[in-house]
């Protein structure tokens, strides 16, 4: 029983950590929100977006999710397979660039 | 935490414990919940269902040649007459994300044994999905009234709605689930039953506040996934 209480205080952080944590979210999520206010266009849009959106999922993942305390291997079996789906993305860039190409392609020749 | 069907166990940090976990006999992961070990791996499951739809929203909104919808005026509501772009989804992003954290409070006091603070920390996270469910209801039905269909919309390409109710459904139905389980998880703390050690319902595994903890992973990937849809959906 001792054993058990012992590990389980060592799960428990202290509350700050959780604040900062969300209010972290709040800033990047308005951040984020303020991409669309005013408007940004082009690579800017882009790349702001997807630095807020990893920020926050790393926060959440990390954090909220106790990844970062995590012991490696429970780690590793949870992001290694995000490599495929990173090679599915790939995959299917290229495919929906096939079709616009086919499209654009048939619709100006008539086939 | 702990297994006590391990003896002797003692955990390595570092790639040396994870050389050791992984090469282990009888199980990986010695020492952790295997209902946590399980969560994950349906988690994991869920991320690769949750990224076959956003890459195949890609490919769709991809190769149509017919100009996509603003989603910046799509989903952006006429308050005092002013028009406020995206104003709802900004909402629900803060509602979602205020829940994810009284979620990961309520596990940090299960741990400390601390009850009540629990309880109501669940409480309040029920209730934060429950305003993001309803929302999302109000966001349908408006949508719905303006003509967007599975097939068609007003807006531009008709792949436009089948991705959105598809999309947001599928999420919406998860943050349902997850409203249902956090309303019995808080009777269930409130009841005491993780500090008497009370088995579930339909297990015969004794209540451990580990449990809070299993249903706090759903809750902030529930919070996850949000986050990609509000970024690719929504902001894109």
């Amino acid at each position: 029983m001792d054993e058990t209480k012992k590990k389980e205080q060592a799960t428990t952080h202290k509350i700050g950590i959780y604040l900062w944590i969300w209010g972290l979210l709040f800033v990047l999520s308005f951040f984020s929100y303020m991409v669309d206010w005013y408007n940004f266009q082009g690579m800017l849009r882009w790349s702001l977006i997807l630095i807020f959106m990893f920020l926050k999922a790393g926060l959440i993942m990390a954090f909220f999710m106790h990844l970062f305390w995590e012991r490696y291997a429970l780690v590793n079996v949870l992001l290694w397979p995000m490599t495929a789906i990173a090679c599915f993305i790939f995959l299917m860039v290229a495919e929906f660039e096939y079709t616009v190409f086919t499209r654009i392609f048939y619709f100006v020749t008539g086939g | 935490m702990s297994d006590p069907k391990i003896e002797g166990y003692v955990f390595k940090p570092g790639f040396s414990g994870m050389a050791k976990d992984t090469g282990s006999d009888q199980t990986m992961f010695k020492g952790v919940h295997w209902g946590k070990a399980m969560m994950w791996i349906f988690l994991l499951s869920d991320t690769f269902i949750f990224s076959c739809f956003l890459i195949s929203y890609m490919k769709g909104r991809g190769s149509t040649l017919v100009d996509w919808p603003y989603p910046s005026e799509v989903f952006g509501l006429h308050v005092f007459g002013v028009d406020v772009p995206l104003l709802l989804i900004a909402i629900m992003t803060f509602v979602l994300i205020t829940s994810s954290g009284t979620m990961a409070l309520a596990v940090k006091y299960g741990y400390e044994k601390n009850r009540k603070m629990c309880g109501w920390l669940i409480l309040a996270t029920a209730i934060g999905g429950l305003t993001f469910v309803g929302m999302q209801a109000f966001e349908w039905s408006k949508l719905i009234h303006e003509g967007v269909r599975p097939w068609e919309n007003p807006f531009g390409a008709p792949q436009f709605g089948s991705f959105f109710f598809m999309i947001t459904g599928f999420h919406g139905t998860h943050v349902s689930i997850g409203v249902i389980f956090l309303f019995i998880y808080a009777y269930k703390t409130f009841a005491g039953h993780y500090d008497e050690r009370k088995r579930g319902w339909f297990t015969t595994m004794k209540g451990d506040y580990v449990e809070i903890e299993i249903l706090g992973l759903y809750w902030h990937f529930v919070d996850l996934v949000w986050v990609f849809i509000f970024a690719f959906f929504y902001l894109w």
